[in-house]
């Protein structure tokens, strides 16, 4: 059997799918970010499958620039985790709201 | 030094004075702040004649002197100059403010001996002389105006000097109220001078001052009636006229000197001293004239009858300043402003007299002010009396004393005016005058003392530096009205001849509008009417005389007279007090309570305005307030949602 585009997209889709709801449903912040960076991985393979098709590397560069962002966005999100664990001795988001008053 | 240079120190003497009493006020000694004050005005007073010496040296059509400080306003073709001016107008009130003024100047030093204010007492008195000062001899309607205003404002500040006592708080509050509504009027009058006159001047011409006035009045010949009468509703307010001499009898207030001072010798006829300074405005109207005189005489009878029932001692002598005041105007609306003046001199000489003998007469009494308790003091204050009794002859224009002369000559003119209903009225309330002040000098002086044996004792004629300044005044209300002799008596008439260049565009304007009926060729009449004049007064003497001093029981008849009605009527003042309560004051705080208050204020800018907008804010908060609930589950949601819908949207709108 080929790999067409088509499997690429709809594993993407599947991953990216997994990602969303599992940022919708979960409580752990630690889990939400993971499930950011599904998202990203996701956008990430969509990216590549594009950049084969047309033989254009733009997409990769585009992969490689994502994998910067997510790189920093999980340090940040991480250590911000980290310091609010230190604090709150709690990492779920819905007791997470004290910026709402 | 040049009479230019002095003519300026002669008003900003006093206002040094006043700032050197108004700051250092308690850290002077009484002794010395009194001396400031009164070698503040004696300097001015010496400068004035100074000045006064030297315009008599000129030749009569030259004789002004000015004295320009420097551009006060500057705006396109608009030219105001801050300056001062004397001609021989702004002589005779010059000297009579800063003499008469220095007088009751050493007279305070007695009469406030004893007050805790005393430092602040003569700091407002030499800034109202300032004030006085700028207004007569300001060389142009501004300036004229600042001192209107800055006399306003003195007076305010007198009146309620003892302000710890609300009442007194009450009366300069309205008195500066009413003065408002004039100044209101005289404000728009000004206006109106602007602008009709600013168009046709050349650039740097002052719009407002006397000279280019005078020079150019025929271009306001149009509009002359509505600035005239515009003009004299600030006179009726400064001068205590129908409609607003209402402040007048209240602002008695005040210590007694400044009643003197301001509410009788000078304050009171700034307004007719605008309208002779504006003689050549004036004659322009004929209108505005006939409304003068008319308030005038009108006036002069009203207040004459309600003096005649007042128990306050001061009372009767305010409704008589108010009186004369009228005539005052009665004579400048016949045209006759050089009269009008000379009696706004002499009245200045036997209406401060009357104030501080009366003062002294309060002084003895311990403060009391009702007659009915006086009496009898004849004897206890032989100069108070002598000086107070010159001066009732003098006000009844008894021959040869000095209101013999102004009010007959008043009346004189009025009768040459062909205006016979304006002669009688003011020669009934020539006889009333003469009545009125025989009862309130038979009520104090005469008869048995009505006071407590307590107040009894205490009765002493007042120290020297009281009754000094009454003897001067006294000698000032016998000879100040030789000045003005007239010429059918075989008297030189020199208060006219002085005055003549001055009023020379409006006495021939009124001539020329045809007021005057007839020119007297032979003196017969005028003979007639003075001698008529003199009996009639001498005749209200005799009867104040017969009917409180003899009998009594007349009085009481005139009392029950028509069921008491008149009496009380007159006591009460005609109820005006009580009809401006109702017609202005009481509808103008049911509108500010009813309609501003609750209904703009409240309703409209609290309700609407303000409490309307942050009720718009507050709803449009309580509804994103929703989306900002803190759950960063619920903002993931909608963010999936919303992209969602918007992948959809896009896959489906294509």
């Amino acid at each position: 059997m080929e790999i067409t585009l088509t499997h690429y997209l709809v594993l993407a889709g599947l991953v990216f799918l997994t990602g969303m709801v599992g940022f919708v449903v979960r409580r752990n912040a630690l889990v939400m970010l993971m499930c950011i960076e599904l998202m990203l991985c996701a956008v990430n393979i969509v990216f590549a499958a594009f950049s084969r098709l047309h033989g254009d590397a733009g997409g990769h560069v585009f992969v490689l620039m994502n994998f910067a962002v997510a790189a920093s966005e999980a340090a940040i999100g991480l250590a911000i985790l980290v310091e609010i664990y230190r604090r709150r001795r709690t990492v779920n988001v819905d007791d997470l709201k004290t910026l709402m008053e | 030094m040049q009479s230019e240079i002095l003519l300026r120190w002669i008003v900003l003497v006093p206002l040094l004075g006043a700032v050197v009493n108004g700051l250092l006020n308690r850290r002077l000694a009484k002794r010395v702040s009194g001396f400031i004050a009164c070698a503040a005005i004696g300097v001015s007073f010496g400068l004035s004649v100074v000045v006064f010496l030297r315009l008599t040296g000129m030749d009569a059509e030259a004789r002004v002197v000015n004295d320009i400080l420097g551009t006060w306003l500057q705006i396109g073709g608009f030219h105001v100059d801050i300056g001062f001016a004397m001609d021989p107008l702004s002589a005779v009130m010059a000297l009579v403010v800063t003499g008469v003024g220095f007088l009751i100047h050493i007279y305070s030093l007695g009469y406030m001996a004893h007050d805790d204010g005393f430092q602040r007492y003569f700091a407002y008195l030499n800034l109202f002389v300032f004030a006085m000062m700028t207004l007569v001899l300001g060389e142009n309607l501004v300036m004229l105006f600042v001192g209107w205003e800055g006399v306003g404002l003195c007076s305010y500040l007198l009146i309620g000097f003892w302000f710890n006592d609300q009442a007194n708080a009450s009366a300069g509050k309205k008195a500066f109220i009413v003065n408002r509504i004039g100044d209101f009027g005289f404000l728009i009058g000004l206006f109106l001078i602007g602008a009709n006159l600013l168009p046709h001047l050349a650039p740097g011409e002052g719009v407002f001052s006397f000279a280019i006035l005078q020079h150019h009045a025929h271009l306001l010949a149009p509009a002359a009636t509505g600035i005239c009468l515009l003009l004299f509703l600030g006179a009726t307010g400064k001068s205590a006229q129908i409609p607003l001499y209402i402040w007048l009898p209240d602002a008695m207030a005040g210590p007694t000197p400044v009643s003197a001072l301001i509410h009788a010798a000078t304050m009171v006829t700034a307004g007719v001293y605008m309208i002779a300074r504006l003689n050549f405005l004036f004659v322009l109207s004929p209108t505005a004239m006939a409304v003068v005189a008319a308030v005038g005489a009108v006036t002069a009878i009203f207040a004459a009858t309600i003096a005649l029932t007042q128990n306050d001692i001061k009372k009767v002598l305010a409704y008589s300043t108010v009186s004369q005041l009228g005539y005052m105007m009665l004579a400048c609306g016949v045209g006759a402003f050089t009269v009008g003046i000379f009696h706004l001199m002499t009245h200045a000489f036997f209406k401060a007299l009357l104030f501080l003998g009366s003062g002294s007469v309060i002084h003895a009494m311990s403060n009391e002010q009702d007659m009915r308790v006086m009496g009898g003091l004849r004897s206890k204050l032989p100069v108070t009396y002598a000086t107070f009794m010159t001066a009732t002859l003098a006000i009844a224009g008894v021959f040869p004393l000095a209101g013999f002369f102004s009010k007959d000559e008043i009346l004189w003119k009025a009768w040459e005016s062909g205006n016979t209903v304006l002669w009688a009225i003011g020669f009934l309330a020539a006889g009333l005058t003469a009545f009125y002040m025989m009862r309130l000098v038979v009520l104090t002086f005469f008869g048995e003392n009505r006071a407590s044996s307590e107040v009894r004792s205490h009765i002493h004629e007042s120290p020297a530096t009281m009754t000094g300044p009454l003897v001067i005044l006294a000698v000032l209300s016998v000879v100040g009205g030789w000045i003005g002799w007239p010429h059918f008596m075989g008297g030189g008439a020199w208060f006219e001849n002085w005055l003549a260049p001055v009023f020379a565009v409006g006495e021939h304007g009124v001539a020329a509008h045809g007021a005057v009926a007839h020119h007297a060729a032979d003196s017969t009449m005028e003979w007639t009417l003075a001698v008529v004049s003199v009996l009639w007064a001498v005749l209200g003497l005799i009867l104040g005389w017969f009917v409180y001093y003899r009998r009594a029981a007349i009085a009481d008849s005139f009392r029950k007279a028509g069921g008491g009605f008149v009496y009380r009527v007159l006591l009460n003042k005609y109820y005006v007090d009580e009809a401006y309560d109702a017609a202005f004051i009481r509808p103008g705080y049911r509108f500010s309570r009813q309609v501003l208050w609750k209904s703009v204020d409240a309703g409209l800018i609290d309700g609407l305005l303000v409490n309307g907008s942050a009720l718009v804010v507050y709803l449009l908060g309580s509804v994103l307030r929703l989306f900002q609930n803190g759950m960063i589950r619920f903002y993931a949601w909608t963010f999936t949602i919303g992209v969602a819908v918007f992948v959809l949207y896009l896959s489906f709108s294509s």
